[in-house]
């Protein structure tokens, strides 16, 4: 008992404690990333395709969860069928196999079919030959269709409406532009019509696919995004289809309200958010602890103002986006509005949800942050060296600005990270101040001035609130609120790294100082 | 051998003196005329008096020492040449200290500019978090000097006159914070010197360094009184008879006795002084 005693007055037992401790927060950590990685990767991942016969006919799909009496499969063809997931009790189910001809075709509608190729057509005709073998022929020149079209449509179509949208707004303050508001309509209509040429040319190639239980559906092979015989598929090719299922998800737009396509948009707009909030958070947060921290009298007043401040970190988030809601967007962005939008009133500018409206909201929630670690970073500058700088002849503005704001730069990033983790991973008050489930255009664009604050935008939180729980198809929405939540961390990381990096080369720089 | 000569003796010394030795007194110094004159200054900080009725003078080109236990306001009154006092709160001054002709404390001084005549070095080496180079051109960066070759020129002659050119030269670019205790006070010297002021105000320099170090420091002071005028706070007794033309004794906020360093160190009148300087007490 002895050695007991002995194991504890050493305070060996407090070390093995808090080892312990810091080892299962860092196994909660991996636990959780790996689970979302698992989950989220291994969806794209192109699985075994698997016949077999149930009591009401036929089914082919792949296998997607299994418990004890029952299995559940992913069988697509929800136009056809009505739902994409199926729980067959194991008892019904007959012998399984995997054949070689069956295809998960991935297409712009309703969801992926899964199934059999029995024909491609032009106009009607049946083409000769192999059916995949022409399909394969036949698809780049699709591809390339599709993408075309999706150009004209987006960019000539889309430029051209809001040219006109611009004239109309400018025919109400003065008439005697209908010449010039008749030539973009004449133009309007010329690239209408040959997008509808286009079109129905896509529309003239098809191919018609037939499920497991031997209905057909004729479909425009333009609209076929990808097509995975995954039986037929060897190690390498499954890799290629995975690799371009998760580019097509980290770089697309997304589709089918949400559950398909990509989350570029979300990504781009959650960066982008953090970025201006980051902006706007860092010089609101650095000049208030300056002024508290450097000129304010030490005082009662500065102590309440102290405590005032880190309880504001404290405030449940929603509270600021109400208040975002009703002070920027209401008051301020209406007053915009009135005075710089008024031709375009009722239809709001910046008088709805935005961007910027967004950004300064999560300011507001990140700036007490910033303050505290910037004040810390501001009192660790040792005292020699503001007299250094003022026995030299420097103002005290010129100290601060050349001596003491440079010493707590470090300090003031890690504000500034702890600030970023924060809003980026906020959705509460975004959606009251200009988050929206798909956002037509992206905040910053090629069309001038190209940085659109006052637009709607997407995000990543946002994202896997509005798949997973909002979404009429919650379980094939299942896998993308998983790669979501993923995307959303690794987009928290790398903005962490950056600003880690940062810091560390401000640090290399200074010689390691103090800090 | 014997330190300090002349004035027009510019070899540096090879190694460092050791014992207590007792400067030679040139002729120079003796006839140079003051250039700082503290008259009946009394400072308190709040309610506590720290300095009684102090009236000092420093001649031009030479070395002046304070000396004392500590707590006896040799700092303070250091820092009331360049009114880095004002800094702290609830501090007030009585009487005059006057540059040249100039009072410091009239209230139409310019304190930002009389900082840039007084240069100083502080207990503890405090380079700046910055390149060696920004370091020593910081002085004249505040000034809004921005002409490369006249910062060029000003690094160089800075640190030259500190000594440390030979040793730095080949890495200015990298930061002073990377330099030994001793290379990091003369960049702070040198970083003084760069705006040319007219008086060096150093405060206990060498407290924090070693032997080597701190011999290397009393060398360059006594090659600067060529060209500036030094008022040097010690708490070693050696280093004020080693470095200074004269010294001031204080003892409790008191001037107790001033005068050519020799004679005070050898033929004291206040036997106080004697007393401190022969170890009795302090």
């Amino acid at each position: 008992m002895m050695n007991v005693r002995e194991w504890w007055r050493r305070g060996s037992a407090l070390i093995w404690f808090s080892g312990a401790t810091l080892g299962f927060s860092l196994l909660m950590i991996l636990g959780l990333v790996g689970y979302i990685g698992a989950k989220g990767l291994g969806f794209f991942w192109p699985g075994a395709i698997v016949a077999s016969t149930t009591a009401q006919g036929p089914i082919l799909g792949e296998i997607t969860g299994q418990e004890a009496d029952k299995i559940q499969f992913h069988v697509g063809n929800r136009d056809l069928f009505g739902q994409d997931y199926r729980w067959v009790p194991r008892a019904e189910l007959g012998p399984l196999s995997t054949p070689a001809d069956a295809v998960v075709v991935e297409r712009l509608e309703y969801g992926p079919f899964i199934g059999r190729i029995r024909s491609l057509e032009k106009d009607g005709q049946v083409l000769p030959g192999d059916p995949m073998e022409t399909l394969r022929r036949l698809r780049p020149a699709a591809l390339a269709m599709s993408r075309h079209i999706r150009d004209l449509d987006k960019v000539e179509i889309g430029g051209l409406n809001r040219k006109m949208e611009d004239l109309r707004l400018e025919m109400k303050a003065r008439p005697g532009l209908e010449a010039r508001m008749a030539a973009l309509k004449a133009r309007y209509d010329a690239a209408e019509a040959r997008l509808e040429v286009l079109r129905a040319q896509a529309a003239s190639v098809t191919v018609t696919l037939e499920a497991a239980d031997g209905q057909t559906k004729t479909l425009p092979l333009a609209s076929v995004v990808r097509l995975v015989p995954s039986n037929a598929l060897g190690v390498a090719g499954k890799m290629g289809a995975y690799l371009s299922r998760l580019w097509e998800f980290v770089a697309d737009d997304p589709r089918e309200s949400n559950t398909e396509g990509g989350i570029f948009p979300a990504i781009f707009g959650t960066v982008m958010m953090v970025l201006l909030m980051s902006v706007l958070v860092v010089p609101l947060g650095v000049l208030a602890a300056l002024y508290m921290r450097e000129y304010a009298r030490q005082g009662l007043l500065l102590r309440t103002l102290r405590i005032a401040v880190n309880n504001l970190a404290g405030v449940p988030s929603i509270v600021f986006g109400v208040f975002g809601l009703g002070f920027f967007v209401y008051f301020v962005g209406g007053g915009i509005d009135r005075l710089f939008f008024a031709e375009k009133l009722p239809a709001p500018t910046f008088g709805t949800g935005g961007i910027l409206w967004a950004a300064l909201t999560l300011a507001l929630l990140t700036v007490p942050v910033v303050i505290v670690a910037t004040e810390e970073a501001l009192a660790a500058v040792p005292r020699s060296q503001r007299e250094a700088s003022l026995a030299l002849g420097a103002t005290r503005w010129q100290t601060l600005w050349n001596v003491v704001i440079p010493g707590a730069m470090p300090g003031i990033l890690t504000g500034l990270i702890l600030a970023m983790a924060r809003g980026a991973g906020e959705v509460a008050p975004l959606m009251l101040t200009g988050v929206v489930k798909l956002a037509p255009s992206m905040p910053l664009d090629g069309t001038f001035p190209f940085l659109h604050l006052d637009r709607k935008f997407m995000h990543l939180g946002f994202h896997i609130y509005d798949v997973g729980f909002q979404s009429p198809n919650s379980e094939a929405a299942k896998p993308m609120v998983f790669m979501t939540a993923l995307l959303l961390l690794l987009v928290v990381v790398v903005l962490n790294l950056f600003a880690l990096r940062l810091r560390s080369r401000l640090r290399a720089r200074m010689g390691g100082g103090a800090f | 051998m014997q330190a300090g000569d002349t004035m027009t003796d510019v070899e540096p010394r090879q190694g460092a003196p050791r014992k207590t030795e007792v400067p030679l007194t040139d002729t120079a110094v003796l006839s140079a005329k003051p250039l700082l004159h503290i008259e009946d200054v009394s400072l308190f900080y709040g309610p506590k008096q720290a300095l009684f009725n102090i009236d000092l003078e420093v001649r031009e080109h030479s070395v002046m020492s304070l000396i004392g236990p500590s707590g006896c306001g040799k700092s303070t009154l250091l820092r009331c040449i360049n009114r880095m006092n004002d800094l702290i709160p609830n501090v007030r001054i009585q009487g005059s200290v006057k540059v040249g002709d100039d009072d410091i404390y009239d209230p139409a001084v310019d304190v930002i500019n009389l900082r840039k005549r007084m240069g100083m070095v502080f207990q503890k080496s405090n380079p700046f978090p910055k390149s060696i180079y920004e370091n020593v051109a910081y002085g004249l960066r505040i000034q809004g000097v921005k002409d490369r070759a006249v910062l060029d020129e000003a690094v160089e002659r800075s640190l030259i006159a500190s000594g440390l050119w030979d040793e730095v030269k080949d890495r200015l670019k990298e930061s002073g914070l990377g330099l030994s205790g001793g290379q990091q006070q003369r960049l702070c010297i040198a970083r003084a010197m760069a705006v040319r002021p007219e008086v060096l105000l150093m405060d206990e320099p060498c407290s924090a360094l070693d032997p080597l170090a701190t011999s290397r420091i009393e060398e360059l002071i006594f090659e600067l009184k060529r060209d500036y005028t030094i008022v040097i706070v010690t708490h070693n007794m050696q280093q004020a008879a080693r470095v200074s033309d004269f010294t001031a004794f204080f003892w409790m906020g008191k001037l107790i006795e001033t005068g050519l360093t020799e004679m005070l160190f050898t033929n004291p009148r206040v036997r106080m002084t004697e007393d401190y300087i022969s170890g009795r007490f302090g």
